[in-house]
């Protein structure tokens, strides 16, 4: 099904007869595999509105998030949350949508300076799955009016709804960036090292730790970040000398981080998040044969691991679920074979009143239990 | 503004309740006396008042689980409350409710550098938060006016924002982990000191829920390294679709500063009288504030005050130093404080898209002719958050309802231009029953189903957030089912 509008939308779900699979480019094939008939967004699309002087702008679900991204760069601004491109780690095809951005709550290595995807969300429009037209939110950056679905729509997977509608927060492109670069580092040293520079207020924008570099980024304008750069790499001298990387090379540098790129071409993938400080244990813990491949982004906060092979997925996903039920986190298996991916939990399985309350909600946004169903656990 | 009638049934219950809530809590924790009551008839909303039935002071997580499953047991509204500085009505009782308050719960429970974040009591203040950490170097960045008195609590429930945020965002933005106890006394923890939650995202629901979802015990709050230095300038225009243009130019510009804000003449004159910071006396004025070293400060004004420049300020004054700064942000925190001089004031808090600033000031102009009510504007001009501050008098007869019509008249306005009711204050009661001219049936049903989830028996903060016509339909049905 490739509705064409939100009222086709909405009758096509409220005559649905069985499970739907709800896709926006479907690049990001994430979740417990969902059987139903495949409900594309991707013929509602484009740019609803676009105020650059307001930062704010309004784009259909279906809108692929390139065309979005060209937008904003002709007016010097750009998605804050820097969202991923899942496509070369996961192995997909597709175009990405900006629906499935949100679906995903996808948000790449500046997450740790300005927030995540849904920190910039302003505002939603979603089809529930009774067929009802609904909207949450707006398209002004302070809204308080009732209830915040549009936070509950982010991450959602569109279990709750089919998303027909986003508004963002966006903001100014910097003039320039400078990435510092430490070798030799331990994961250790690494999140020691993002944890000074992050305490610092020379504005880190990216603090990321790939192949044993500690890399740092600052942006902003070019006295500034002129500035900066000196001043901490002054404060981050007993953690070694940085090398400056600078213009292309740090663009492409950090879209790898973004994409995670050391991990392409594993077949099985995790995605820890928990507090920065404890990576370093978490990591000698679970690998300390470090046979996984493994990037740190978030200054610790977010730690990449894959396995060539799907060979032992199982026992290492039980070891990792294992070690940050004692440290507190979550950990999801964002690629695995599909037999892995039905017996296993993909996502973190929650405490017992936790899980009872999504399963209540979930009842209520899709009573027919027909919006991807069974994808979140 | 209506209220729902108090259930016979449960004001019968006030002493088997009061002895059941005395069982679990200190006996100073447990206020019943009528005299004694009196303190938590209403928050900063002050026109409307009520007594509740009681008040409870908890000290703890697991007293604040008893006490919501006693009352959850014996069918009695709670109505939770921070510091009572709500501008809505968000803590405002009902006579058959138990006010819940979390002013005996501040600590300070963990303070991590490292990782960057407090984890605080939710009755602990705005400020005091900050205040914790701030020898060290860090603050926390959302700062509702009202900062040295408000509750994280309050905070949590309204998603508070402040002067600061198109910087540093709002309080969700700035919320890591809550300790939440739903109605029926269940305890759960929803985040934490990691950065993204698992499964759907029931923090982000909790924030800005106005206390109706349950009740926030413990708060893991964002802390941010302090910037090494602030500085605003100051411009004056002569009409408000000039300065609105300077606001979109400097945010188009690329620089983003920490905060701009917005008066018009009637709030500047206002301020003048009252707080003399030398004003320019002009139509509009904005006060721009940047951050960072002071080498940074001045390559980002450099840029700002060329663009000010560009459109002919009447005047433009740049901080020297701290005592300027000072005076230039003097004028601006005593607005509030000025307008109470001259009269009564009604504060709203709708937010609107930053290029309608220029129309809905002059409509705002033209409807302040039609009532007969002086109207004064200031503003966060960054985010398009509006703070109408319409004057009036309490004490003439139907001026109150005067006010409130041109109040209401002004949110609906917001939301005809593609704005909201409300930016940071919360609908409590007092934007309630205007709900429906920014939702439609469907999109508050869908809220109200959220609500069923958390709290079947519609017990938690009554009367609030929705229209009695579409909440107390779903409310009675418990009550009748019990």
């Amino acid at each position: 099904m490739h509705p064409t509008s939100e009222a086709d939308l909405a009758e096509a779900i409220a005559t649905a007869k069985g499970a739907l699979r709800i896709q926006g480019g479907a690049t990001r094939d994430i979740g417990a595999p969902v059987i139903g008939t495949p409900l594309s967004t991707e013929a509602m699309d484009g740019i609803v509105e676009y105020e650059p002087g307001a930062l704010t702008l309004v784009a259909r679900a279906g809108t692929p998030l390139a065309q979005i991204e060209a937008a904003l760069a002709a007016e010097g601004q750009r998605l804050p949350f820097e969202p991923m491109d899942h496509r070369p780690v996961l192995g997909t095809t597709g175009t990405p949508t900006i629906g499935g951005v949100v679906a995903a709550n996808v948000s790449g290595p500046r997450r740790v300076q300005v927030g995540a995807c849904r920190d910039f969300l302003l505002g939603a429009r979603f089809v529930d799955g009774a067929g009802r037209v609904l909207k949450n939110g707006g398209r002004v950056m302070k809204n308080v009016t009732g209830y915040d679905l549009v936070k509950l729509m982010a991450g959602s997977f569109g279990t709750l709804g089919v998303i027909t509608e986003v508004s963002f927060k966006v903001l100014p492109i910097p003039e320039t960036q400078v990435t510092l670069a430490f070798s030799g580092h331990d994961p250790a040293r690494a999140v020691a090292t993002m944890a000074a520079a992050l305490s610092s207020p020379f504005e880190v924008s990216g603090a990321a730790w790939v192949q044993g570099q500690t890399l740092l980024r600052l942006e902003g304008m070019e006295r500034s970040v002129a500035y900066r750069v000196g001043a901490l790499a002054q404060r981050l001298q007993p953690f070694g000398q940085a090398d400056h990387i600078q213009g292309t090379a740090a663009n492409t540098l950090w879209q790898t981080i973004r994409d995670a790129g050391a991990l392409v071409g594993c077949e099985t993938l995790w995605r820890v998040s928990l507090k920065p400080s404890d990576a370093p244990a978490f990591l000698a813990a679970v690998d300390p044969e470090q046979q996984l491949k493994c990037q740190i982004d978030w200054g610790g906060g977010l730690i990449w691991l894959g396995a060539q092979t799907a060979e032992n997925a199982a026992n290492t996903h039980a070891r990792l679920r294992a070690e940050i039920a004692t440290l507190g986190g979550h950990v999801t298996m964002l690629k695995a074979p599909t037999a892995l991916r039905t017996s296993l939990a993909v996502f973190q399985p929650e405490p017992p009143a936790t899980a009872a309350l999504a399963r209540a909600l979930r009842h209520r946004f899709d009573p027919k239990a027909i919006l991807n169903p069974g994808l979140m656990g | 503004m209506e209220m729902p009638a108090p259930n016979p049934a449960v004001l019968a219950l006030k002493p088997r309740l009061v002895a059941r809530l005395q069982e679990v809590l200190a006996p100073d924790a447990v206020i019943h006396d009528e005299a004694e009551t009196r303190a938590y008839e209403c928050d900063a909303l002050t026109a409307y008042r009520c007594p509740p039935l009681c008040a409870v002071l908890p000290s703890t997580t697991q007293q604040v689980s008893d006490v919501l499953r006693i009352c959850h047991e014996m069918g009695v509204p709670v109505v939770p409350r921070g510091s009572g500085t709500s501008l809505a009505g968000g803590a405002l009782p009902t006579a058959d409710s138990v006010i819940l308050g979390v002013a005996r719960m501040n600590d300070v429970l963990e303070v991590d550098y490292d990782n960057r974040f407090v984890r605080v009591q939710s009755g602990r203040t705005n400020l005091s938060v900050t205040g914790a950490v701030e020898a060290d170097g860090f603050f926390y960045a959302p700062d509702p006016s009202s900062q040295l008195a408000c509750a994280i609590s309050g905070n949590i429930a309204m998603n508070s924002g402040g002067a600061h945020c198109l910087k540093y965002g709002v309080t969700t933005n700035n919320l890591l982990g809550v300790t939440l106890v739903l109605m029926d006394g269940t305890v759960l923890e929803l985040g934490g000191a990691h950065m993204d939650a698992p499964g759907l995202d029931f923090l982000g629901v909790i924030c800005g829920s106005e206390g109706q979802l349950g009740v926030v015990t413990e708060a893991t709050l964002r802390i941010l390294p302090k910037p090494e230095g602030a500085r605003p300038v100051l411009m004056g225009y002569d009409s408000n679709e000039v300065a609105g243009q300077v606001v979109s130019d400097i945010i188009k510009a690329g620089v983003l500063p920490v905060a701009i804000e917005f008066m018009d003449r009637p709030c500047i004159r206002a301020t003048e009288a009252f707080a003399k910071a030398g004003y320019p006396d002009c139509e509009a004025l904005l006060i721009v504030e940047v951050e960072g070293s002071a080498d940074e400060i001045d390559e980002q004004l450099a840029l700002i005050t060329a663009i000010a420049r560009r459109h002919n300020p009447v005047e433009l004054r740049e901080a020297a130093d701290e005592e300027q700064a000072r005076r230039i942000w003097l004028g601006r925190k005593s607005a509030f404080g000025a307008m109470g001089q001259i009269n009564d004031y009604m504060c709203l808090d709708g937010t609107i898209p930053v290029s309608q600033l220029p129309y809905v000031l002059r409509r705002i102009g033209e409807m302040s002719k039609d009532y007969g009510l002086g109207v004064g504007n200031v503003f966060h001009a960054g985010d398009g958050n509006m703070h109408p501050l319409i004057l009036f008098d309490a004490n003439k007869p139907g001026d109150l309802e005067l006010c409130e019509a041109f109040g209401a008249d002004i949110l609906r306005l917001c939301v005809e231009v593609g704005g909201c009711l409300t930016g940071e204050h919360g609908v409590g009661i007092e934007k309630r029953d205007l709900m429906v001219d920014q939702f439609a049936p469907d999109d508050l049903d869908i809220q109200m189903a959220v609500k069923d989830v958390f709290d079947p028996k519609w017990l938690l903060n009554p009367a609030k957030v929705f229209p009695l016509a579409a909440s107390e339909p779903r409310r009675q049905a418990q009550i009748a089912a019990e």
